[in-house]
């Protein structure tokens, strides 16, 4: 018997050596951004907000400055890092993109934590490739929610600070659902601050945060926008729809819904706040295997079928929802948003080059806007 | 910060008592099943997961 026991303790550390090590390679692994020559300078989130300096939620913030002044806009990708669009393409910004007229901040893992971790009990995979002309590059899939390593435990109740609504246990860890945020509340809860201070201190004109959505979720393939936006997106959405090779809605953001970048964003400071969803099948409840395959083609059998029983809210067919897709309607997005703002507010405007436009994404494929970080001069090289 | 460290120190009474248990189980079905049950809590004390 002791022998058995023997034999079951070394099973057990196997499986505690193999689990541990897979987990631990995800969360530390390298994500290299190469700035690309319109970056002027990269500062850290924690220059805003001492409250989280040092933290694994110290962001990088990626300035790009044009000669003439202008507005500035603040994008955001990677609330959710498991919607990994958002962060694609806030990754081709930071390396494509040169500014000639105001400033673009970029921040490409606004919840640094929720990219160190999947999501429990998912069976996600812990990372995903992007083909390059130059290899691979490597990303962490992530998880909607901070990673509980860094927040735990978590409340029977979220009560939302300020408003006091009560939100899901879970989203306390939830960048969009803790905003404004708090100085000294949560990891969470202090990013978002962080965040607003910078909105504030930057004077950021326009919030653009990047999302990705189920198609069971009726929020989709849609521009939120704060009533302070609300012409804005509307004739954005119009120009992409006529223009960009695909459709966008817009839905308006609900003035009691508390917690969301688009609501709060807009309420507490003088930016204006919107929010992209773009569609990504890997998030949906009826999904077959979760895997990076899934994650990338967007092409789900099951998904297909629900669709086919009048379960989605957005189409899907056998050509899924490839991630050059998502990303370029991102860009193609941010880029509609910037000119329509531009052309409006000819004082504020901002002039942004060498971005890829859906088609082109579509036709290239992201991974021909990223830069091999094993050529680049190490004073550009970066780490998310 | 008090509470964080209060649940480690839960997690980990948790995990003494599974290995507790593994000790004193008769049944080999029980010792891999208690096994499987240990790993969550010792990749959490062990900050890994």
């Amino acid at each position: 018997m002791r022998l058995r026991k023997i034999a079951v303790g070394i099973f057990g550390l196997a499986l505690l050596f193999f689990s541990g090590t897979s987990f631990y390679r995800s969360r530390h692994l390298k994500e290299p951004v190469v700035a690309g020559a319109g970056v002027s300078r990269v500062v850290k989130l924690g220059d805003y907000f001492e409250g989280i300096r040092g933290t694994i939620n110290d962001a990088n913030v990626y300035v790009l400055e044009g000669t003439e002044p202008g507005g500035t806009f603040l994008i955001l990708g990677g609330s959710h890092p498991e919607e990994p669009a958002g962060r694609l393409a806030a990754w081709i910004l930071a390396e494509q993109g040169v500014v000639r007229k105001g400033r673009l901040l970029v921040v490409l893992s606004a919840n640094r934590s929720g990219t160190t971790v999947t999501r429990l009990g998912g069976a996600y995979p812990p990372d995903f490739s992007i083909k390059t002309d130059w290899g691979e590059q490597v990303f962490r899939m992530g998880d909607r929610w901070s990673n509980p390593l860094d927040q735990w435990p978590d409340p029977e109740v979220y009560v939302h600070y300020p408003s006091r609504q009560e939100l899901a246990y879970v989203d306390i860890r939830n960048l969009n659902r803790a905003w404004p945020g708090r100085k000294n509340g949560t990891l969470t809860e202090r990013t978002c601050y962080a965040l607003i201070e910078l909105i504030r201190r930057e004077k950021v004109d326009i919030v653009i945060d990047l999302h990705e959505a189920e198609l069971q979720y009726p929020v989709i393939s849609t521009i939120v926008a704060h009533q302070k936006g609300q012409d804005l997106a509307a004739m954005a959405s119009m120009m992409i729809s006529g223009s960009e090779g695909f459709n966008i809605g817009v839905e308006y953001s609900p003035l009691t819904l508390h917690g969301l970048s688009h609501r709060e964003i807009g309420d507490n400071t003088d930016a204006i706040s919107l929010l992209l969803e773009a569609p990504e099948p890997f998030l949906d409840a009826t999904r077959g295997k979760t895997g990076t395959d899934l994650l990338l083609t967007g092409r789900d059998p099951f998904v297909v079928k629900a669709g086919q029983h009048g379960l989605l809210f957005e189409k899907i067919d056998e050509k899924g929802w490839p991630i050059d897709v998502r990303v370029g309607r991102h860009t193609s997005a941010i880029l509609q948003i910037l000119e329509t703002w531009s052309g409006d507010k000819p004082d504020r405007a901002i002039v942004i080059e060498g971005i890829p436009r859906y088609d082109e994404v579509v036709a290239k494929g992201t991974g021909a806007f990223l830069r091999d970080p094993s050529k680049a001069d190490p004073k550009s090289l970066y780490y998310e | 910060m008090i509470v964080t460290i209060l649940y480690y120190l839960l997690t980990a009474a948790v995990a003494a008592l599974l290995v507790w248990n593994i000790v004193k189980s008769r049944k080999w079905q029980d010792e891999i099943l208690y096994i499987i049950v240990l790993i969550p809590f010792l990749l959490r004390l062990l900050r890994l997961k």
